[in-house]
């Protein structure tokens, strides 16, 4: 078991790493700025084109790309405890579809990008009230029937983001399709999502022994006192939140939120009072890198940010399986 | 179950009866556990052993009656303060997740942590006193998910001992394990039991019953009841009705066996 101590110092690592991850995101681009120009326009508030490009265009973008790997990473995590599946992610029940029907809605009745993003945070709550209400109906709510509802629904949703990818015009077809690969360039409110990353992690962090508790099976938690039906609403609750703000800043990132969690269980272990903390950061320093990767290896193309995560963590992850027989 | 000394009484259930659906698993009955006894739970596959146990547990409510822990229903008792008083041994041991040995043995500390607390070094002495017990001292730093069946059984029984709990309510306690630990195990808790704990259990040996039972309760199945002292219990009409097997009994340098037909 991590000390507190050695867990401390894992913390401060990951926070260097993310801080090193910012740092690339807001210096490297077409325009290229030094360190010290970043600083001063971050902090000295210094005027001219240099400053308002870190201050108005790669701040929120990096931001924004930080905070949904967090909340990415930090959801993964959750449901997988929740789920006790470690092939569950964010997605798995259903709040993505949920929000992808909500914005694709949207962007087929010609709304703007603000309520793209209600429709789609709108749609992601629904997907999640509806899950809870399915899953709950006999009063059961087992991991098997709330993982087969969620998979369901998002079965479910899926069919309708196609029938609207096939009732869509061929200029509007464009936006959809950035939207369901996930989209950081249009990301400029990261705000809202960090505020909920925040929050999210005061929530949880109270709670995380007894999510190592949990890991015992149901009956065995409860006879140690943790009160496993509230926390098991609260675990659904607040993943869900997280996956919708996640989803709704960037759209649907794939893979963060399944991997990032298990490399860090590789790394320092399965105790949730480290392990939450860890993943948040590292999902966000992962999603920087990338995202920062994604728009500068190939420029002016643009990579999907997701393909560069996946070709990041898969042989990370592949690795990291081989070399942990144990 | 007679005690002279209300004080010491650690179970008491109250006219219990349980529903499992339509089916009835038990009709009304009491009982009484108190410090230093050991009480077992027998009967057929499906019988309602786990049920039962789990009520007397707190886990579930049963249909009719009461259950007392240490002298107050569990609704008044604080979910951890619970935790300290009476440690559950569940059936069946989920391990998805790799942790080491000691990390899960640590959990049991989780009821005598606050909110904040992280297991300090005399938590870590308590789990490894518990891993000497079980024998798996020598395993403390290896991945749960690389253990035998019998291992992980004895990782759970050194979690419980980490919770070190007054009243011990154990889902059979011998499973998966071989005969050497199936004794040893049993032992330990008998020694518990003398020590002043309290003894639940569910076994499906009634020779190990026999050996360790002061009080056996057994269930048929069919919503019948038997519950008194080992002697009075155990007899071979009793147990071949409830299991529906002829069974016999022998007395062998001075012990006692009972062997199916």
């Amino acid at each position: 078991m991590p000390g507190r101590t050695s867990s401390g110092y894992v913390i401060a690592g990951l926070v260097l790493a993310g801080a090193c991850a910012l740092a690339w995101a807001l210096a490297a681009g077409d325009l290229p700025i030094g360190l010290g120009e970043v600083f001063d326009a971050l902090f000295r508030g210094a005027e001219g084109m240099a400053a308002d490009v870190v201050r108005e265009l790669r701040l929120p973008r990096a931001v924004a790309v930080f905070v949904c790997g967090g909340l990415l990473a930090l959801a993964g995590a959750l449901m997988q405890v929740l789920l006790r599946n470690p092939l569950a992610d964010p997605y798995v029940l259903g709040v993505s579809g949920g929000a992808a029907v909500g914005a694709l809605a949207a962007m087929l009745a010609g709304a703007s990008s603000w309520a793209v993003d209600g429709a789609a945070f709108g749609g992601a709550l629904a997907a999640m009230l509806v899950v809870f209400g399915l899953a709950h109906g006999d009063g059961s709510w087992t991991q098997t029937r709330l993982l087969l509802t969620g998979v369901i629904v998002a079965a479910g949703c899926g069919a309708a983001v196609t029938l609207m990818l096939s009732l869509a015009t061929d200029t509007r077809l464009q936006s959809m399709l950035f939207w369901l690969m996930g989209d950081a360039s249009g990301a400029s409110r990261p705000w809202p999502a960090l505020a909920v990353l925040g929050a999210g992690l005061v929530v949880v962090l109270p709670f995380a022994r007894d999510l190592n508790v949990l890991a015992r099976g149901e009956a065995t938690a409860t006879a140690l006192g943790v009160r496993v039906q509230r926390l098991r609403y609260l675990l659904y609750v607040l993943a869900s939140l997280l996956t919708a703000a996640a989803v709704t800043l960037v759209g649907s990132v794939g893979f963060v939120g399944l991997i990032v969690p298990h490399v860090v269980r590789f790394a320092i272990g399965n105790d949730q009072r480290l392990l939450l903390p860890a993943a948040l950061l590292a999902g966000g320093t992962l999603l920087t890198f990338a995202d920062t990767a994604a728009r500068t290896v190939m420029a002016p193309v643009q990579l999907p940010v997701g393909v560069l995560t996946a070709l990041i963590g898969v042989p990370v992850f592949l690795f990291l399986l081989s070399r942990n027989p144990r | 179950m007679a005690s002279t000394d209300s004080s010491l009484v650690l179970l008491e259930a109250d006219r219990l009866a349980l529903q499992v659906g339509e089916r009835w698993l038990c009709c009304e009955f009491s009982l009484r556990l108190a410090a230093g006894e050991c009480l077992v739970l027998l009967g057929p596959n499906g019988a309602g052993k786990t049920t039962l146990l789990h009520t007397l547990a707190g886990l579930r409510a049963p249909t009719v009656g009461s259950v007392r822990l240490g002298g107050r229903p569990y609704a008044d008792w604080d979910s951890l303060a619970a935790a300290r008083f009476r440690g559950l041994l569940a059936q069946q041991q989920p391990d998805h997740f790799s942790a080491s040995v000691l990390q899960t043995t640590l959990i049991g500390r989780h009821p005598h942590l606050g909110r904040w607390g992280w297991e300090s070094a005399e938590d870590v002495a308590v789990a490894q006193a518990a891993l000497t017990e079980v024998g798996l001292a020598e395993l403390a730093g290896r991945d749960v998910l690389s253990l035998s069946g019998g291992e992980r059984q004895r990782v759970s029984i050194a979690t419980l001992l980490t919770q070190a709990p007054r009243l011990f309510l154990l889902d059979e306690p011998t499973n998966h394990l071989d005969l050497h630990y199936q004794i040893a195990v049993l032992e330990l808790f008998a020694r518990l039991r003398r020590q002043g704990h309290g003894i639940v259990m569910v076994l499906h040996d009634i020779n190990l019953a026999t050996r360790f039972a002061d009080h056996v309760i057994l269930l048929d199945g069919k919503g019948g009841v038997l519950a008194g002292t080992r002697d009075d219990v155990l007899q071979p009409d009793h147990l071949s009705r409830a299991f529906e097997h002829p069974i016999r009994r022998l007395d062998v340098d001075g012990r006692t066996l009972f062997i199916p037909d």
